[in-house]
């Protein structure tokens, strides 16, 4: 895949006696160490579990039985099979956050520092914090789905497409986190990333097709919510879900997914190596 | 200029000095932060670099740590230069710096553990320096707990301990023991002498010239971006006139006899404060030997001091003597050490 080749080309640049193998196989070990060093984190951190798991369940119930009222959709099984990828993809963005604030935080405490004196692979701090992330996304995404099937949600679709909707979920939460590890990495500081990760992240997830049509939305609005990635995305996951023209985005979400990975892992990279 | 040592990769056919700077510059924006720096700290000993806030003692371990790349000049640890062979210089080094990077939801010897798998020790080899280094800072019974319960002199030592996990060969501390209370500075300086007795190389930073003197072979003093003055910590306090003795005498008629009795204990005169009721002399370096015999010299007269006893030269008189305008920068003064307690060193002179 695009993604872990381009990661792995940046690995342990500057370390060039030793044969690529034996590089990569430190570098898995490194990036394994963090890995585990952030699941021990999460499982001392109540307030971590609060904002994977209970958040965005209470985002789910407002939604259907707050607001769903008064939303008209054409679907199947009305608002709630609607909402449910919506909530999905907007749930995955708003997870990244927790990379950015992360980061920020390592960096402000000098831990960054301390790893970036360490003979270590230069994308192990990245790629551990993004596996991580993968898995806390994993994990999220389970539980909002479980509490969507209590209430109400149902695949219309068959079992294999609901597979790809998740998939295509977590992917875009991932791309989504490479953007934060960037910004987070790039503004260094923990106050200024929360204020600034809202700034971009509710525009972003608001102005979409995941709560309402996006034919709701005035004019100029909709210019920029018919076009900006997180609606095709989840256009695409609603079919999948639902039933429909499946080929209408699937080029576009994943061309656009591609290529913010490609543009900010990179920066990220690129940040990580300068931060101090 | 270019007739230092000669860079090397490759630990083994290395014998110059086990850190090696040669006028390294450094800026950020129109900040000057290293204006020419040279220092040289031979293997296995301990080098204390002693500044103000804003000297750039953070920079220059920075830039050694190869977090910076310096913008002029050269830096070699064990021969390998920090700009061109970052790599090699990580293998080898260990730092702790200014604040602590313990992970506070994780327990000691998880800590530890993780700095363990990052140098990529086996299991056991991880288990067994983890043991060792929380014997060694005195850690063992909290090894366990999450780290966020732990004293500031805990969490400093923890940190210390972290550096040090791959057995490095020369460890940068970056003021080990700002914003601790003195009986945790007290441990911190054990452990510190305890890392030199085992022959690593130490660069430290500081802002106490108490510190400096108690844990380095050797010191520089750096303001500005420049070294200032550098030698042992009894060469410095000889250039600023070393220890100061003081003492009061409540009989207020004996005062001159008192006077009288402790001149011609050192090539200084003794001063007399009226405000403060208090005699004092500059007694050099050997501070004990003149406070013994001002002892002996004053009971065989029958006069009684209060409050004898011999004052250490403090960074700000280390500065006040070296540059003249005290250890505070412009601007970013901290409230510490005020400007009452420099005047009354003036008026002692
Ligand atoms: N990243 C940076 N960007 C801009 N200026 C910097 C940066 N890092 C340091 N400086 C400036 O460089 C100078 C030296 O800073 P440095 O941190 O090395 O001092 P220090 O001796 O460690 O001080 P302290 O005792 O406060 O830690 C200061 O004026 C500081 O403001
Ligand atoms: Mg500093």
């Amino acid at each position: 895949m695009t993604t872990t080749k381009s990661l792995s080309s940046l690995v342990a640049l500057d370390m060039p006696s030793q044969p690529k193998a034996h590089r990569l196989r430190l570098a898995a070990a490194d990036t394994a160490a963090l890995n585990r060093r952030e699941f021990l984190i999460w499982m001392r951190n109540p307030a971590f579990i609060f904002f994977t798991v209970i958040q965005p369940v209470m985002f789910v119930l407002l939604f259907r039985y707050v607001f769903g009222g008064s939303i008209l959709v054409t679907v199947p099984g009305g608002y709630v099979d609607y909402l449910m990828p919506g909530i999905i993809a907007q749930s995955a963005a708003f997870a990244s956050f927790a990379t950015a604030i992360s980061l920020a935080r390592q960096l402000q405490k000098g831990v960054i520092d301390r790893f970036r004196a360490m003979p270590m692979a230069r994308s192990a701090v990245l790629l551990g914090r993004l596996t991580a992330d993968t898995v806390r996304l994993v994990v999220t995404l389970l539980v909002i789905l479980g509490v969507g099937y209590a209430v109400g949600f149902r695949f219309h679709n068959g079992a294999v497409p609901a597979l790809v909707m998740m998939v295509l979920g977590v992917a875009l939460g991932v791309t989504i986190c490479t953007v934060s590890a960037y910004v987070g990495l790039a503004v260094k500081d923990e106050e200024a990333v929360s204020s600034f990760g809202l700034v971009w992240l509710f525009p972003l997830t608001f102005v979409s097709s995941a709560f309402v049509p996006v034919q709701s939305m005035p004019g100029w609005l909709q210019a920029f919510a018919k076009n900006q990635p997180v609606t095709l995305v989840i256009d695409e996951m609603r079919s999948l879900a639902l039933g429909g023209p499946l080929a209408l985005h699937a080029w576009q979400s994943a061309a656009w997914l591609i290529g913010i990975v490609a543009v900010f892992v990179p920066l990220a990279v690129r940040a990580y190596r300068r931060a101090s | 200029m270019g007739s230092g040592p000669q860079s090397s990769v490759g630990s083994t056919a290395w014998d110059g000095p086990a850190i090696y700077v040669e006028d390294v510059h450094k800026s950020f924006g129109d900040v000057r932060a290293l204006r020419g720096v040279d220092l040289a700290v031979e293997r296995g000993t301990v080098l204390g670099v002693l500044g103000p806030n804003g000297a750039g003692k953070t920079t220059a371990v920075k830039i050694l740590t190869t977090l910076l790349r310096p913008d002029r000049g050269r830096a070699l640890v064990e021969g390998r230069d920090v700009a061109r062979s970052p790599a090699a210089v990580r293998e080898i080094i260990g730092l702790a710096g200014q604040s602590t990077a313990i992970q506070e939801e994780l327990t000691g010897r998880e800590n530890l553990d993780i700095m363990g798998r990052l140098y990529h020790l086996d299991r056991a080899s991880r288990r067994r320096r983890a043991g060792e280094l929380l014997e060694r800072f005195d850690l063992v019974g909290a090894a366990d707990r999450p780290t966020k319960g732990y004293s500031g002199g805990m969490q400093r030592r923890l940190d210390l301990a972290l550096s040090l996990v791959s057995h490095p060969q020369v460890v940068f501390l970056d003021e080990p023991t700002t914003g601790l209370d003195p009986r945790s500075r007290l441990a911190v300086w054990d452990v510190i002498r305890e890392m030199v007795a085992s022959g690593t190389t130490l660069l430290l930073t500081t802002q106490y010239l108490e510190e400096a003197d108690a844990l380095a072979n050797e010191i520089v003093v750096v303001d500005r971006g420049t070294v200032i003055a550098s030698g042992t910590s009894q060469e410095l306090k000889n250039r600023i006139g070393g220890d100061v003795l003081q003492f009061s005498v409540v009989q207020r008629d004996r005062r001159a006899e008192a006077l009288e009795a402790v001149s011609g204990l050192s090539s200084a005169e003794p001063l007399y404060d009226e405000e403060t009721a208090r005699i004092s002399l500059r007694v050099g370096a050997d501070g004990s030997k003149a406070l013994v015999e001002t002892v002996r010299r004053l009971d065989a007269l029958g006069i009684h001091p209060e409050d004898l006893g011999i004052r250490r030269p403090s960074l700000d008189d280390v500065f006040l003597s070296l540059t003249g305008h005290g250890a505070e920068q412009d601007g970013d003064a901290p409230k510490r050490r005020g400007r009452g307690r420099r005047a009354r060193i003036r008026r002692e002179r």
